[in-house]
C-alpha cells in the first residue's frame, strides 16, 4: 500500500475559494455569483480583488442559474455558487432548460454537500445531487476529495467549454493530493495500485478508502483505490481495466446508493463485464443533524465499512 | 414591407403552421404578433445573415409556447428559408413547438415559463460590463407573471441600474385554461412594477406607432431604472372567433376555420 501522509487539514470549499481566486487573476472572463452565501463558499479574496465581477444575486437561487446563462451568451464563464441543496434540485428546471438543453457555458460550483454537513441537519444534507446531475444531458459531473483537487478542478473547468457541476463540501479533511496536479476532467486517479479489490471512491470517501487499504493490507488483501473525482463523463477504462483485474468492486461515495457513483460503476459494469459489486453510500433516506464523524459512523460511510464490504465482496468473487 | 404588413403576414404564417400541424397556441402568437413585427422591422438591429453579432439588439422570447410567431417573423426576415416553416412541429424537424434556440436568430431555449428574464437580465449586466450599447428586450406573458421566478430578476434588475434592460408584457388577459383575473389577478400591475422599482409605460399592443416610440424611447433613455412595457393586447386578435376566447389559446383551426380565418385576415 502506497504510503499517503498529510501535514494539513482544509475544507474543499476552501480549495475552491482558492481555486476561483487565482481565476480571478488569470482569466478576465470569469464572473462570480453567490445566492447569499459568500463567506460560506469562500469568495472573499475573489470578490476583493474583482469587486465587477462579482454579482449578489441575493436568496434566489433560480434567478442566479438564469442570470448565468445570460453572462454566458455573452461570452463569459459565470461561476454560480450557492450551497448543493439550493443549487440542484431547486433549480432543476433552470439548469435543465437554460444550461444543459440551451449549452450555456454556466459552471454550477456547490458547497456543503452530503452529510459532512452535519449540524444544520437533513434540510440541507442533499444527497441526492449527484443523481439528478448525472441524469441531466451534457452536464459534466465533478466530485473532488480533498483541498488540493478541489482548487484544481475549479481552474480546469473554465478550460472547458460547457456547463459543470461541481460539488464540495465544509468540513476540514487531510490534504493528500499533490498541489500541483493538474486536474483533468473525466481522468480517474489511480491511488493505489492493487489486485485483491478495486476500490472505487469518490468526495471524502477517497480518504476514508486509504485508511480502509491500510486496514486490509495487515489483513493480507491488497486493494487497488481510484478515485473517481468525475462521476460524468465516467472513466469507463480505468474502471473496466481495474475490474477486469480485481474481478470484485466496491463503490464509497457520499450520497444515495441511488444514481450516484455506484449506481453508474454497476451500469458500466453490468453492460460490459458483470462483476460482484458492493456499494457504500445512503440507503434511501435523509439525514439528520450530528457531527461530520458521528454521522458518517451512523450511516456506513468510513473505513470501517468499506472494509467490510471488500471482506464481503471478495467473498463472493 | 412596413411592420404592418409584416404582422398580418406573420398571422397569415401562423395560422398555416398551426392548421398543418394541427398545434396550439395561435391565440397568444396572435396577440403578440404586431409586438413581434414592430421589433423586427422598426426598433431591433439585428442581421439575418450575421444573426450572432456580438454587436447585435438582443430579443428574448419567455412565453416560449407562442412561439410560432417568432418563427414566422424570422423566416419572413429572413433568418432562414420560410419553406423550412412547412416542418413546424413535425417529426425531426427543427422548429419544435417550444421556442428551440438551434433556430437562427432565437437567443434561447424557452417553454418552462419563468426562466427567460433572468437570462435577459444576465444579458443586460453582461452589456453594461462590456460597455456595449445594444438593446435588450424580453417578452413575457401576463399568465407567465404567476411564476415566482420571474419576480426575482424583477427585484435584481433595479438593485444593479439596468437601465438597458427592456421587459414587454403581453398583457392579453387569458392564460392557459382561464382569464387572469380569475386565476390569479395581476392587478394593480402597475402599482407592483413602481414599487419594484422599474418605470413602467402602458400601451395598446396593437398599435404600431405607439410600440415602435415606446420602446425606442425607453431603451435610450439611460436614467439608471429597467423599463416595463405593459402592452395591453387582445388574445387570438385578427380572428373574430379567436379573440377573448380561453378555448383558442390550445386549439387549432380545421380546414374551415382555417379559411374563414385566412379570409378575415385578407381583410382587414
Amino acid at each position: 500500500m502506497k504510503k499517503y501522509t498529510f501535514t494539513d487539514k482544509k475544507d474543499t470549499r476552501s480549495g475552491f475559494g482558492a481555486g476561483i481566486a487565482e481565476l480571478g487573476r488569470s482569466n478576465p472572463k470569469v464572473i462570480a455569483l453567490c445566492a447569499d452565501l459568500v463567506a460560506s463558499l469562500k469568495l472573499d479574496t475573489f470578490i476583493k480583488e474583482n469587486p465587477e465581477r462579482f454579482i449578489q444575486v441575493g436568496i434566489a437561487e433560480a434567478n442566479m442559474i438564469g442570470v448565468s446563462a445570460g453572462l454566458a451568451l455573452s461570452g463569459y464563464i459565470p461561476y454560480a455558487t450557492t450551497f448543493a441543496n439550493f443549487g440542484s434540485g431547486r433549480v432543476y428546471d433552470q439548469i435543465r432548460q437554460s444550461v444543459a438543453y440551451s449549452g450555456t457555458n454556466v459552471k454550477i460550483c456547490v458547497s456543503h454537500a452530503g452529510l459532512t454537513l452535519g449540524e444544520d441537519g437533513a434540510t440541507h444534507q442533499i444527497l441526492e445531487d449527484l443523481a439528478m446531475m448525472r441524469a441531466m444531458p451534457e452536464m459534466t459531473v465533478i466530485n473532488p476529495c480533498d483541498y488540493n483537487q478541489t482548487k484544481a478542478a475549479t481552474i480546469a473547468i473554465a478550460d472547458y467549454n460547457g456547463p459543470v457541476y461541481l460539488r464540495f463540501g465544509r468540513p476540514v479533511m487531510p490534504i493528500f493530493t499533490a498541489d500541483d496536479q493538474k486536474f483533468e476532467i473525466g481522468k480517474a486517479w489511480t491511488v493505489n495500485e492493487g489486485k485483491d479489490v478495486s476500490i472505487f471512491a469518490t468526495g471524502h470517501l477517497v480518504w476514508e478508502a486509504i485508511l480502509a487499504g491500510e486496514i486490509l493490507e495487515q489483513e493480507g488483501i491488497d486493494a487497488e483505490i481510484i478515485n473517481i473525482h468525475t462521476i460524468k463523463p465516467l472513466d469507463n477504462e480505468a474502471i473496466l481495466k481495474s475490474a477486469s483485474k480485481t474481478r470484485c468492486v466496491v463503490t464509497a461515495e457520499e450520497h444515495q446508493l441511488n444514481g450516484g457513483l455506484g449506481d453508474a460503476v454497476c451500469q458500466l459494469l453490468s453492460r460490459n463485464m458483470p462483476t460482484p459489486v458492493e456499494m457504500i453510500g445512503v440507503n434511501n433516506s435523509f439525514g439528520e443533524s450530528g457531527t461530520p464523524a458521528q454521522l458518517m459512523e451512523k450511516y456506513g460511510l468510513n473505513a470501517k465499512s468499506i472494509v467490510e464490504s471488500v471482506r464481503k465482496v471478495i467473498a463472493r468473487k | 414591407m412596413d411592420s404592418k404588413s409584416l404582422a398580418l403576414q406573420v398571422r397569415m404564417k401562423v395560422l398555416e403552421m398551426v392548421h398543418h400541424a394541427n398545434a396550439s397556441h395561435v391565440g397568444g402568437a396572435f396577440s403578440m404578433a404586431d409586438i413581434l413585427a414592430v421589433l423586427y422591422n422598426e426598433v431591433l438591429t439585428i442581421d439575418p445573415q450575421h444573426p450572432g453579432d456580438p454587436h447585435r439588439d438582443r430579443f428574448f422570447l419567455s412565453k416560449g409556447h407562442a412561439c410560432s410567431a417568432l418563427y414566422a417573423t424570422l423566416g419572413l426576415q429572413g433568418f432562414f428559408p420560410l419553406e423550412q416553416l412547412d416542418t413546424y412541429a413535425m417529426d425531426g424537424s427543427m422548429f419544435l413547438s417550444h421556442t428551440s434556440h438551434k433556430i437562427p436568430g432565437v437567443e434561447i431555449s424557452s417553454g418552462s415559463l419563468g426562466h427567460v428574464l433572468s437570462i435577459a437580465t444576465g444579458v443586460a449586466f453582461a452589456a453594461k460590463l462590456k460597455k456595449t450599447t445594444f438593446k435588450v428586450v424580453c417578452l413575457v406573458s401576463d399568465g407567465e407573471l404567476n411564476e415566482g421566478s420571474n419576480w426575482e430578476p424583477i427585484m435584481l434588475a433595479p438593485q444593479h441600474k439596468l437601465d438597458n434592460l427592456v421587459l414587454i408584457i403581453d398583457y392579453n388577459k387569458i392564460q392557459s385554461l382561464g382569464f387572469v383575473k380569475d386565476v390569479i389577478d395581476l392587478e394593480p400591475l402597475r402599482a407592483k412594477f413602481e414599487s419594484f422599482r422599474w418605470e413602467v409605460v402602458e400601451i395598446d399592443g396593437h398599435n404600431h406607432e405607439e410600440i415602435t416610440d415606446t420602446v425606442t424611447t425607453v431603451s435610450n433613455n439611460k436614467n439608471g431604472i429597467p423599463k416595463v412595457i405593459i402592452a395591453h393586447t387582445i388574445k387570438g386578435k385578427g380572428v373574430d372567433y379567436m379573440e377573448n376566447t380561453i378555448l383558442w389559446h390550445y386549439r387549432s383551426p380545421n380546414i374551415d376555420l382555417y379559411n374563414n380565418a385566412l379570409k378575415q385576415l385578407g381583410t382587414t
